[in-house]
């Protein structure tokens, strides 16, 4: 690609839709909602596993102003799942919308519509509810044969097959092995190893999961939601509700962040069943208590590592066996799992055996679903915590060890092709991967060789640096596949719709800087309209890194035809072979270079004056990906530890992060900056706990922590210089990567610091003080 | 009961209940600019202007507005657009959930505070929470939106 010609891509312009959110225009689902819209509210179970014997809405249902009240009996029996995916999901069919039994503090017992929220909140405290208590598994490691069974029904099922033992407590279970993983570890001079674990970490997306519902005109179903997957919500709520899907109409508004928790449907079933009950729109929007109860979290997980190198530092063996916690409900249960090793384990590729297995296992707590990292965060914790461990053992400098070993440009790795998401991979040769240099300049911006790595700067104060490196993808290859379609417009500019889903995180705009780029047109001629499963064409959505990669590369491929298309019409108006007219800069050019028409003038002529001629001329673009190209980085940290109080702060963060090429480098930065949060938030101060009978404890923002501004020093973020050959302009995808290494790179810095390990996130200060206390420091 | 204040320069006479909020109220007569993130008084999405200070409209009794000049975002119109094109030629709008009230409070902070430093900035903006950005971005344009405003 000629780089003169790049006027569009890697240029940081405004996000399409910023300053009219700034300034407060009508945008989200809950400000669109009909003001006549009935308000639904759920009431939920206090318990953590129960049998409901009976409920007596009869007092409820005298409320003046009550629409209607619904419980399990008034709904269809169908098993579905909640977790937006391909299809068949590789989530099992565990959830019924209500149910006789409810699996956790929060599970949805009843549907309550009417007038307002008082009389909606007055009824819910009128409804009587006999519940018969039952055994929970509140430990996750107990959960395996527990004698109290989370899910005894037989009506639930799998898909195809993901280890699916519900009467063991088992959502998925997978393993596989390279090589013979035990054996080589035998033969080892030096093995590590030790057993991490991962906190139920919540997405805390600033607007809580909304949804509004109403029949149109010809009696569909219109569901506006805060959905991060229009088309997957229209699929399961088709399914949840026994509906043609011809019946459904799913559009996203804007949205206040998602980070995986709207990939799933929490709210649209609910004020659906209540339209369709009583006609009128309905509208629910869950209080933020209700998100950290009953909405989903990251995955829990233990994680047992064995490394095995040989004594000059090279890596011959992982071993890597995982327990995860997919709660009450299995949503994501068997991917996130596999995603832990799938995007950790490639980045050591020359060890001669590798293994990785384990269960995800049912609990009677809140369920587990997609969250940012999905996997690799927790993966990365454990691997790059054993990766420093292995260091300190061989003598050796962390960042030695891992440039001696990592992955690079024109290599490949088994586990490409062996671990897929719930199914095989693809193989896959890195055609681009600039590690060494994120590592190289990540060292020079946190000064590793400049500054001692450990040094005292007050009493009972501690400066310490750490790192890790970090893999993730692009889009789920093969499985996962985005759409768009451009339309010439008279006055020359160009509509395009696509099936996309832009969170906040500006993919509307640069997948218009994509097109805009191909085109050769300012990026104010094309008119994004996106997320609407009547007007726009088919995207699985937001997730999976996926938009900039898979969306990006279907609107590259609909402007590549829409430049044909423009050549061929206008080729066909002036009498012209079509490999004779050129496009470039809103003109037709002849082989002689001399201007046949403007696209502004040929926009109005095939639309008003071409007579029998005339036409609409439109293309669209479907792409899905290959492979998924990995983006990388190097994560470096300093942390200053308070040894009296075990109080760790970031004094600084630095990320150098290899993504391709930055469509937009200002959105791709802030990108990297909000995942490092998350993940420092992850590492230090985002601590969940349950009460003795299974009631979240840290259930608001009194209790759950989220960094705020004060919280942490600076993040420095910068981007290698890199081309993936498969991407748009060479981009790769960037929305999860930054929020894979803080909590190893933290947790290095800490044992840096004190020589003692911690292996439980969050490092909160009790628990580092606890560890310190116990190492005698 | 009735209260009788002025909204974004407008005399209005508003219904409310017993107890309710002013987040509440406000959302209720269409100020959807007026955005509400937590039930908690923890996350700053719901800031307004009550004669010029910030407060978290969520935990604001609305009666307590009785009498009083309330600003949402719209009604500082003028700035704001200044602010947004700031904030978002840094990329650090993201979701824009969290952006009229943090804007709110960045205007109020200009008026409030003289040559603020950065821990002075991140001090008086604490209690606005983003889960987007990492705050750097907003940090950046902040820098640079009252840079330009001094000159």
């Amino acid at each position: 690609m000629n780089k003169e010609s790049i006027h569009s891509v890697n240029i940081s312009i405004p996000k399409i839709d910023g300053t009219g959110l700034v300034l407060g225009r009508p945008a989200y689902t809950e400000d669109l909602a009909p003001q006549d819209a009935l308000v639904v509210r759920l009431l939920r179970s206090p318990h953590a596993h129960a049998r409901i014997l009976s409920i007596d809405t009869s007092a409820a249902l005298q409320v003046e102003g009550m629409a209607c009240i619904l419980t399990w009996k008034d709904v269809k029996r169908i098993a579905y799942t909640r977790a937006g995916q391909g299809h068949p999901e590789p989530s099992p069919h565990d959830k019924f919308i209500l149910d006789e039994y409810v699996r956790y503090v929060g599970d949805e017992v009843a549907i309550v519509a009417g007038r307002d929220l008082a009389c909606v909140n007055r009824a819910l405290s009128l409804i009587k509810v006999e519940y018969e208590v039952l055994p929970a598994v509140l430990d996750f490691e107990q959960a395996v044969d527990n004698p109290a069974v989370v899910h005894p029904e037989s009506d639930i099922h799998e898909m195809f097959p993901i280890g699916f033992e519900p009467k063991r407590n088992i959502a998925a279970a997978y393993s596989m092995e390279v090589g013979n993983a035990a054996q080589v570890l035998e033969d080892c001079d030096v093995v590590v190893e030790g057993t991490w674990y991962t906190q139920a970490q919540n997405h805390v997306a600033m607007e809580a999961h909304t949804a509004f519902t109403y029949l149109d005109l010809h009696g569909r179903l219109n569901v506006v939601s805060s959905t991060q997957n229009p088309f997957h919500t229209r699929r399961l709520l088709g399914q949840a509700l026994a509906m043609p899907l011809r019946n459904i109409r799913v559009q996203k508004p804007r949205i206040g962040g998602g980070f995986g928790t709207k990939q799933t449907i929490h709210v649209e079933p609910y004020a659906a069943l209540v339209t369709l009950a009583t006609g009128k729109p309905a509208k629910i929007t869950l209080t933020r208590k209700e998100v950290f109860e009953a909405t989903f979290t990251r995955h829990q997980m233990r994680l047992k590592v064995r490394l095995g190198a040989a004594k000059d530092g090279r890596l011959r063996a992982i071993d890597m066996q995982v327990l995860s916690n997919t709660g009450a409900y299995g949503e994501h249960a068997l991917t996130v799992f596999m995603v832990g090793g799938s995007k950790t384990l490639p980045l050591y590729n020359k060890v001669e055996a590798v293994a990785y297995g384990g269960q995800v296992v049912y609990t009677n707590q809140v369920s587990a679903g997609a969250f940012r990292g999905y996997g690799a965060v927790q993966g990365n914790f454990a691997l790059e915590s054993a990766m420093d461990e292995l260091a300190h053992r061989l003598g050796m400098s962390p960042i030695e060890l891992r440039r001696r070993n990592m992955i690079g440009e024109g290599q490949t790795s088994e586990v490409f092709r062996i671990m897929g998401e719930g199914s095989e991979g693809v193989e896959m040769t890195i055609e681009s991967c600039k590690l060494e240099y994120c590592i190289q300049r990540g060292k020079e911006l946190i000064r590793w060789d400049q500054e001692p790595l450990v040094r005292q700067v007050a009493p009972g104060r501690i400066r310490a640096k750490g790192m890790a490196i970090a893999m993730q993808g692009s889009g789920i290859p093969l499985i996962d596949m985005g759409s768009a379609n451009l339309e010439l417009q008279d006055d020359g500019f160009f509509k395009l719709h696509i099936g996309a889903t832009d969170l906040g995180t500006g993919s509307d705009t640069i997948l218009a800087q994509i097109a805009a780029e191909e085109l050769g047109v300012p990026v104010e001629d094309i008119v994004v309209y996106a997320s609407d499963t009547d007007h726009t064409p088919y995207d699985v959505g937001a997730y999976a890194s996926s938009t900039t990669y898979v969306s990006g590369n279907a609107v590259l491929q609909a402007a590549q035809r829409m430049k044909q298309a423009l050549r061929e019409a206008v080729a066909e108006t002036y009498k012209l072979r079509a490999e004779s007219v050129q496009f470039r800069d809103g003109q037709f050019y002849d082989e002689q270079g001399k201007v046949i028409t403007s696209l502004k003038q040929f926009s109005f002529d095939t639309l008003y004056h071409n007579g029998a001629s005339m036409k609409t001329i439109a293309t669209t673009g479907s792409f899905s990906g290959e492979k998924s190209p990995p983006p990388y980085m190097a994560g470096f940290v300093e942390i200053e530890l308070d040894t009296e109080t075990g109080k760790i702060d970031v004094i600084e963060y630095v990320a150098v992060v290899d993504c391709g090429t930055t469509i937009n480098p200002n959105l791709a930065r802030i990108q990297v900056e909000g995942g490092l949060l998350q993940g420092i938030g992850m590492a230090l101060c985002e601590d969940v706990q349950y009460s003795e009978g299974g009631h979240l404890l840290t259930n608001s923002l009194l209790h759950y922590k989220v960094p705020g501004r004060e919280d942490v020093g600076r993040l420095t973020v910068e981007f290698a210089e890199s081309y993936e050959p498969s991407g748009p302009f060479g981009a790769k995808s960037v929305a999860e990567i930054g929020i894979d290494t803080p909590p190893a790179a933290i947790a290095n810095a800490l044992r840096n610091a004190t020589g003692v390990r911690v292996y439980e996130l969050p490092l909160t200060p009790p628990r580092v003080l606890k560890a310190l206390r116990a190492a005698g420091k | 009961m009735m209260i009788t204040c002025t909204i974004n320069n407008e005399k209005k006479q508003l219904e409310i209940q017993a107890g309710e909020m002013l987040a509440e109220v406000l959302r209720r007569y269409g100020y959807t600019e007026v955005k509400t993130g937590c039930d908690t008084g923890s996350c700053g999405l719901c800031t307004v202007l009550v004669d010029s200070k910030p407060v978290l409209s969520c935990s604001y009794l609305a009666h307590r507005a009785e009498g009083r000049s309330i600003s949402t975002v719209k009604g500082k119109e003028k700035e704001a657009v200044e602010f947004a094109a700031f904030l978002t030629a840094e990329g650090a709008d993201q979701c824009g959930f969290c952006s009229p009230g943090f804007t709110l409070t960045v205007l109020a902070m200009r008026e409030e505070l003289k040559n603020p430093s950065d821990e002075d900035i991140r001090h008086y903006l604490a209690g606005n929470l983003c889960r987007c950005t990492g705050y750097e971005g907003q940090m950046r344009a902040i820098r640079k939106f009252l840079e330009a405003h001094h000159e």
